[in-house]
């Protein structure tokens, strides 16, 4: 194996044990937006798509990056705002005002 | 300025991107700091698509017309959907749109590996390339499917209950072995063992990828709705694997590291949600092969008789009482009754009862989700009440109100011998007394009766929890 390829592994070890670490230490009432910001994270996937977008150099290649280059910047934009939009929820509410006698920007439900 | 130099520039940038993202991660450890860390990993984000776009102009060459016009469409039309349906979609749709996200997610990561593939296929890819290729790919494709039906059966597009596949055993076996052998026949070529061209080799990665999407369809079209939550985070990590494995493709190490980060932190996701179920993945994964009637060890409840009773004698007892515990459920989440909920809280607030929500780690359909929902309605955050903080106070609670949820709430859980036997439960009977909103006797996913039906203490209304709470609001304002 090349040492670039070591390097890299050895990368990703260390990675999964931060991931480990930082992860257990999130209370449930966050797991579900945690879950969407892990969610958004691999979106950096992106990053992939336009790198094969500038090598590509015939159709099939083409298509395969702009459908790459499409998924990733749906999983990127909408994940970071979805995620956004349910940790504004947490937000602290004023401590004087009683439940509902304020608005929740971004609620859009019925 | 050097070729080298600015790779020197973008490589640091990519690494203050991944460091973004951990802390990002980090700051999510509270509420209070949440939403900073959500802007942080964004900001990282931002930062290495950024240096990318840098180090893909500095090339010698730059990049060609098309390659602009790929980046820039692509993600206008992806970038412009995703925000769209993200400010847009109702908070009780987010579990399947986080799905849907997660879907596209793991096609772009085995799209990118399939690509890397096939312009390495006249050369020969190399053993390591190779490997990492397949396993992006049919995890990417894995994932994609996967996620696909997972938010359709959340969505309601396809049955929540759990689908068998006739043979579904042999399909699985079937599909194990034509992967195995497409990959080993890849590894042969790679090591020049088998003499492979350009485009047989392609071929098989083809087929390894058709196997792969119909393998994430025969894997989750057999898990209950109510599992979902577990397989979502589970694909969720599949995810991060697969763009990690696209790292390692491309020899880029912000997909190497966001990847890993991604795949860990799912994975002790997905644990923590199905210890809280008392169950293991496995055995929620495997379950969906066989456990579906499989569960036919019904404990025989202590067949004691049901006591129904009727919204007006509930809003007398719930007007009257001191203190109050809601008990939401997954019910609660799928009749979208959270707005209900709320105003019944408040109107018994008025009133100068003390009502409080016990909160159970997998209550609706995701870990936490109930938060969201509850939170969306305008319920204040310090009612919400986390189960060990909320357990010893269902001994003074005058009425205890579950809506929707059942499992979580079996006293069968505290003894040996039953299937929920040792999931943490809420001492809902504890409580004086307990009104329980439920469309029918229906079983949890458990299948089991539960005993707290059965208790002389607990009164049962039958009804929708939408069309429950909204008798319940107006015979309240009738006290």
């Amino acid at each position: 194996m090349s040492n670039e390829l070591l390097t890299s592994l050895a990368i990703f070890v260390l990675a999964i044990l931060v991931g480990f670490e930082v992860i257990s230490k999130v209370p449930a009432t966050l797991h579900t937006p945690l879950m969407s910001g892990a969610n958004s994270i691999h979106g950096i996937v992106l990053v992939g798509a336009m790198i094969i977008a500038a090598e590509a150099d015939n159709p099939i290649s083409y298509a395969l990056a702009f459908v790459a280059m499409v998924f990733g910047a749906m999983n990127v934009v909408g994940g970071y705002v979805v995620t956004d939009r349910m940790l504004q929820m947490f937000r602290k509410k004023p401590a004087a005002a009683k439940a509902g006698s304020e608005d929740a920007p971004g609620a859009s439900g019925s | 300025m050097s070729i080298e130099w600015i790779y020197t520039f973008v490589y640091l940038a990519w690494l203050a991107g991944a460091a973004c993202f951990v802390l990002g991660l980090h700051q999510m450890n509270s509420p209070a700091t949440a939403r900073n860390g959500n802007r942080l990993s964004a900001a990282g984000m931002t930062v290495a698509v950024g240096a990318t776009l840098v180090w893909l102009v500095a090339q010698p060459g730059g990049l060609s017309p098309t390659a602009w016009a790929i980046i820039v469409v692509g993600f206008a039309i992806g970038g412009g959907a995703g925000l769209y349906t993200a400010r847009t979609v109702k908070m009780t749709a987010m579990p399947q749109l986080v799905s849907l996200f997660n879907a596209v997610g793991g096609g772009a990561a085995a799209l990118v590996a399939i690509d890397d593939f096939i312009r390495l296929s006249d050369q020969g890819a190399d053993l390591s390339t190779t490997i990492f290729v397949v396993l992006g790919a049919v995890i990417g494709s894995v994932t994609f499917s996967g996620s696909l039906i997972a938010g359709g059966k959340l969505q309601g597009l396809i049955a929540g209950k759990p689908i068998m596949i006739p043979g579904g055993r042999i399909v699985t076996i079937a599909i194990a072995v034509v992967a195995a052998l497409g990959t080993i026949g890849l590894i042969l070529g790679a090591l020049g063992t088998l003499t492979l061209t350009g485009s047989a080799s392609v071929a098989i990665l083809a087929i390894v990828v058709a196997v792969g999407l119909v393998f994430g369809v025969t894997m989750v079209l057999p898990i209950g709705g109510a599992d979902m939550p577990v397989v979502i985070s589970l694909l969720n990590s599949f995810t991060g694997t697969a763009a990690a494995m696209a790292g390692f493709v491309l020899g880029n190490p912000v997909l190497i590291i966001s990847g890993a980060l991604v795949g860990a932190s799912g994975g002790i996701l997905t644990k923590l949600m199905a210890d809280a179920m008392n169950r293991s993945v496995i055995n929620i994964i495997a379950g969906g092969f066989g456990g579906a009637e499989g569960t036919q060890t019904v404990i025989g409840g202590p067949g004691g008789s049901v006591r129904e009773i009727s919204a007006d004698d509930v809003a007398i007892q719930l007007a009257y009482a001191q203190h109050v515990i809601i008990v939401p459920g997954y019910g609660l989440a799928v009749a979208q009754a959270q707005h209900q909920v709320r105003e019944l809280a408040e109107l018994l607030e008025t009133r100068g009862v003390d009502v409080k929500y016990a909160i159970h780690p997998v209550a609706g359909r995701m870990p936490g989700h109930m938060n969201v929902l509850l939170a969306e309605a305008n319920v204040p955050y310090p009612q919400l009440k986390e189960m060990d903080e909320i357990n010893p106070e269902f001994d003074r609670c005058d009425v205890a109100l579950v809506i929707g949820a059942n499992d979580v709430t079996n006293p069968a859980a505290r003894r040996p011998g039953s299937p929920v036997s040792g999931m943490p439960i809420l001492d809902v009977d504890h409580a004086k007394s307990i009104v329980v909103i439920k469309r029918s006797m229906g079983r949890g996913y458990a299948g089991i009766d539960n005993e707290l039906y059965a208790d002389p203490k607990t009164g049962m209304l039958f009804a929708d929890a939408k069309d429950g709470l909204a008798a319940l609001v107006s015979a309240v304002k009738a006290v």
